[in-house]
């Protein structure tokens, strides 16, 4: 511990409601069929829309040819460059309107005849049926006049530029001289890893409904963002976002893949435009792999020097990732470098390569999801060659702070997380040398890694109401992918007024709604917790107010309060949705990101342990046992924080022994853009897995709440390698880690 | 628009109740249930035969409704999650066997129809003898659920629903 530890949040409610295992509140409409997705709302007279993707990889469209397709039956439209109205093209990326972020590529699609990656949309058929749109689609003939393409990430990489440091992401950092300490180490390794391109494949496919009344638009869309997916509408339509509802109550999953405005949503608009009609549009499976980015592929390098008792003297992580040349962002894989180590000299630096390809967006943890693999392994491979114990090493080099800032941590409860997961898991049982370990024909091997995600906090306007009945109504657009928001939320408002939990109504997923933040950074909890706690406060602030005035004691229940008064309710507003409020919001949270981050680091953490079996024969890799403690600060819901961790290791189990997106060399076309030939997890893949959290609260975050959604993932696919390697003797490199990588 | 699309009169029995549909010869069960008969709780995540979320009920049996046409389909017993009324739904909020909720009424109908032909006695891939009734296990479980993909990773969950309900 860095610090004298954090009072417990004082409890208010006679029966506990924070923290407690309820069941999610929309587990009943989930299970009935009756939770409406996006592709769910019916209208009259809608039509379906059917994207035609680019087949080149480069190049210009010389000619476009849909007479074979507006002859198919039912079809409305097949809109192509040639006849689409102008649309803006996306605005300039600024960090002074974070809604500019929300467009992934500068590609005006359907606007231009330029082709950037081999799966562009460049027509999209309209049609009285789903069918017949398909077949318009398959018939519009296409000709180009293709130009060599830039496609191979391994054949780039000796081209890579570094990446520019932002105030938020610092893509590069040093502390001493790593390359000379590394030289005079008494022990050191020096390792490289390669990580594939990573797919994020939420289960439901992208999907848009829209619909045109005049010039105002309705739109249910899978996104993460509804209130950057209406300003970006709004600026590619040239109407009013006030125009604009987005509604986007339940999203089937999303992972950072929904994170941004994907051409399907604008294609979806633009048809319902042009043909006046109410339009469908959902990405096939193979759609979403063309048009959606995934995880960027990286090359990495760690090298780590220590003395013979294992104090690291040089930690090296550097790193290669893509981007496209018309979009996609810097993928931060030596993040957790910078902060896990106390080695005296660090260097951590990353460079990228521009490819003519789909760009590459943030899949859950992006940077740490794949970084942690090389870090965590690298560490392994470091205590063998100390002959040292894997926990001990990690614990002999735990920070007091961060160790290339001197910054307090705000919580870092890791020694902790391995004291416990060790006694858990029954670590003292493991037989450290690789291969003495065995279950008949299985070879048995554990292994560890650390998680360590940063917790982010972001602005949340939302109004409380309460009713002289005792109901309280919670109004934010955030969103819920699966999270469990709607039910978290009304815990911390149950908590924080003294209501039962029963009581509290959630509403969400709506722009018509207070604007919440987009779901991303695993920042959603604490956002709209903070403004929860703040509502919260107000409500208590007027009701004591109200009760002077009407004579009545202020410890009466608030029903009593407001009765008496003659109020049917009372309505605490936080934040402006107005654009000048916005503006200020923005400010305000800017200012007080920028003012914490200088005193402290704010991170999750956890450590996971893992048990496989590897047969000795075929090299198939089992996973049989799974521990993760972790640190995400106050648990808010312990029945839905679980399952977010638990989620976060089955991506990674998948990210360690089959997620591998396959691009052609030549052409950067995907060739596996399916779910059979891209492996996620199944329910034979996957143990027992088993989750335990400190739960003392961050003293530095809204009710002590960090973010759950991504630490779970980081270091898993490490903690895979490490136990192959105890297993097997063998040391993978490359993921994922299939059984041919250990015969 | 040019001339009018070919349909059929299908007779579809779903949930118990007989509707004459008219669609295209070539529609999928799937897209029958949620474009036509506006039973949207089946969902559709690959459209190829790869993620059963489409999973519904035919005759008691499970069937991926994605792969079929739903000319093929006429007067069979189609149940759809609408139409499903079991313990085990409650047991899957319970065991927080679902996140986004996306893949939950596949799993729900998958299960039914996997428990269904565990009574039969069936064996899986994973059955140590065939010559016995399988037990069923939580081998056993995640073996013949491994159809369903959950990316939410709620695995865990819907294995303990499924065995507290076959107990």
């Amino acid at each position: 511990m860095t610090q004298a530890p954090p009072q417990p949040p004082p409890t208010r409610t006679r029966t506990r409601v924070l923290g407690e295992p309820l069941n999610r509140v929309d587990g009943h409409v989930k299970t009935t069929g009756a939770a409406r997705f996006s592709a769910e709302y019916h209208y009259p007279d809608i039509a379906h829309a059917a994207i035609v993707h680019a087949t080149i990889s480069r190049g210009r469209i010389t000619a476009i040819d849909a007479s074979a397709a507006l002859d198919v039956p039912g079809v409305h439209a097949v809109i192509t460059h040639e006849n689409a109205p102008r649309m803006q093209p996306p605005p300039k990326p600024s960090i002074l309107n974070l809604a500019t972020l929300a467009s992934p590529t500068s590609v005006n699609y359907l606007n231009t005849d330029e082709v950037h990656w081999n799966g562009q949309p460049i027509a999209v058929a309209v049609a009285e049926t789903l069918d017949a749109a398909r077949e318009a689609a398959s018939r519009v003939r296409v000709t180009y006049d293709a130009q060599p393409a830039t496609a191979d990430f391994e054949r780039e990489q000796p081209n890579a530029i570094p990446q520019k440091n932002s105030p938020i992401m610092p893509a590069s950092g040093s502390k001493g001289d790593a390359v000379a300490a590394l030289a005079a180490a008494e022990v050191s390794v020096d390792l490289r890893f390669t990580t594939p391109m990573q797919n994020h494949n939420a289960l439901e496919p992208h999907a848009t409904t829209a619909a045109w009344d005049g010039d105002t638009l309705t739109v249910h869309d899978s996104t993460q963002a509804i209130d950057w997916t209406r300003q970006h509408l709004a600026h590619k339509f040239g109407i009013k976002a006030g125009d604009i509802r987005v509604v986007s109550t339940f999203v089937g999953g999303a992972f950072g893949g929904k994170g941004s405005v994907w051409p399907g949503t604008i294609l979806a608009v633009l048809a319902a435009r042009v043909t006046g009609r109410p339009v469908r549009l959902m990405l096939t499976r193979e759609g979403v792999y063309r048009t959606v980015g995934g995880r960027t592929p990286s090359a990495q390098r760690v090298a780590l020097g220590a003395d013979r008792d294992g104090q690291l003297t040089a930690l090296i992580h550097s790193g290669v990732t893509q981007v496209s040349r018309v979009g996609g962002g810097p993928e931060q894989v030596v993040s957790q470098s910078r902060h896990l180590y106390d080695a005296e000299n660090i260097l951590v630096e990353q460079s990228q390569v521009p490819l003519d390809a789909l760009p590459n967006t943030s899949m859950r943890a992006p940077g740490e999801a794949i970084g942690s693999y090389a870090i965590e392994a690298a560490m392994d491979e470091l205590a063998y060659r100390l002959d040292l114990d894997p926990i001990e090493l990690r614990m002999r080099n735990e920070p007091d702070r961060d160790p290339l800032t001197g910054k307090l941590f705000a919580r870092r409860g890791l020694r902790d997380a391995y004291a416990l997961g060790a006694k858990q898991f029954r670590w003292q049982d493991r037989t450290p040398a690789p291969g003495s370990m065995r279950d008949g024909r299985w070879l048995v091997g554990m292994g560890v890694a650390t998680a360590y995600h940063p917790s982010w906090q972001f602005g949340a306007n939302l109004t409380v109401r309460i009713d002289a009945d005792g109901t309280v109504l919670v109004r934010c657009a955030f969103h819920e992918m699966g999270m469990g928001g709607a039910t978290a939320y009304a815990q911390v408002a149950a908590h924080a007024l003294g209501v039962p939990f029963d009581a509290v109504r959630v509403e969400y997923g709506d722009t018509d709604l207070p604007i919440g933040p987009a779901a991303g950074g695993s920042a959603q909890t604490a956002s709209v917790t903070s403004s929860i706690l703040e509502a919260a406060a107000k409500l208590k602030r007027d009701l004591r107010k109200l009760a002077q005035r009407a004579g009545v004691s202020p410890t009466e229940p608030p029903t009593t309060i407001l009765t008496r008064a003659g109020r049917d309710h009372l309505t605490a507003t936080v934040g402006s949705d107005t654009r000048l409020g916005q503006i200020t919001g923005q400010v305000r949270f800017m200012t007080k990101f920028l003012r914490d981050r200088r005193r402290y680091m704010k991170a999750a953490c956890g450590a996971h342990f893992c048990e496989v079996k590897v047969d000795q024969d075929t090299g198939e890799i089992r996973v049989t046992r799974w521990l993760g403690v972790f640190d995400i600060g106050t648990v808010v819901n312990a029945k839905t924080a679980a399952s977010q961790l638990r989620g976060g290791i089955v991506m990674g189990i998948g990210a360690a022994l089959g997620e591998e997106t396959l691009v052609d060399r030549d052409t950067g076309r995907i060739v596996n853009a399916n779910l059979s030939e891209y492996h996620v997890p199944v329910h034979a893949d996957i143990p027992r897995i088993d989750i335990e959290c400190l739960g003392d609260p961050d003293p530095t975050m809204p009710l002590g709440v960090l973010g759950a959604g991504e630490v779970g993932i980081v270091g898993v696919a490490a903690a895979v390698a490490n136990a192959v390697h105890h297993a097997t003797g063998r040391r993978v490199y490359d993921l994922p880690i299939t059984l041919d990588k250990v015969l | 628009m040019n001339g009018a699309i070919q349909v059929t009169e299908v007779r579809m029995r779903v949930n118990g109740t007989t509707r004459p549909v008219e669609l295209e010869p070539r529609v999928s069960l799937l897209d029958a249930l949620r474009e036509h008969l506006g039973l949207t709780g089946t969902k559709k995540g690959c459209d190829q035969d790869a993620c059963g979320a489409c999973t519904v009920l035919v005759d008691g049996e499970r069937v991926l409704s994605c792969l079929g046409l739903a000319v093929q389909y006429e007067d069979r017993e189609i149940t759809t999650i609408e139409g499903v009324d079991d313990p085990l739904q409650a047991a899957f909020v319970r065991h927080d066997g679902l996140q986004c909720g996306y893949c939950t009424s596949g799993q729900i109908c998958s299960a039914l129809g996997m428990l269904a032909e565990h009574r039969a006695g069936m064996p899986s891939a994973v059955t140590e003898d065939v010559s016995t009734h399988p037990t069923l296990t939580t081998d056993e479980i995640r073996e013949r659920m491994s159809g369903n993909l959950c990316r939410c990773g709620a695995y865990n969950g819907i294995v303990a629903a499924i065995e507290e309900t076959a107990r």
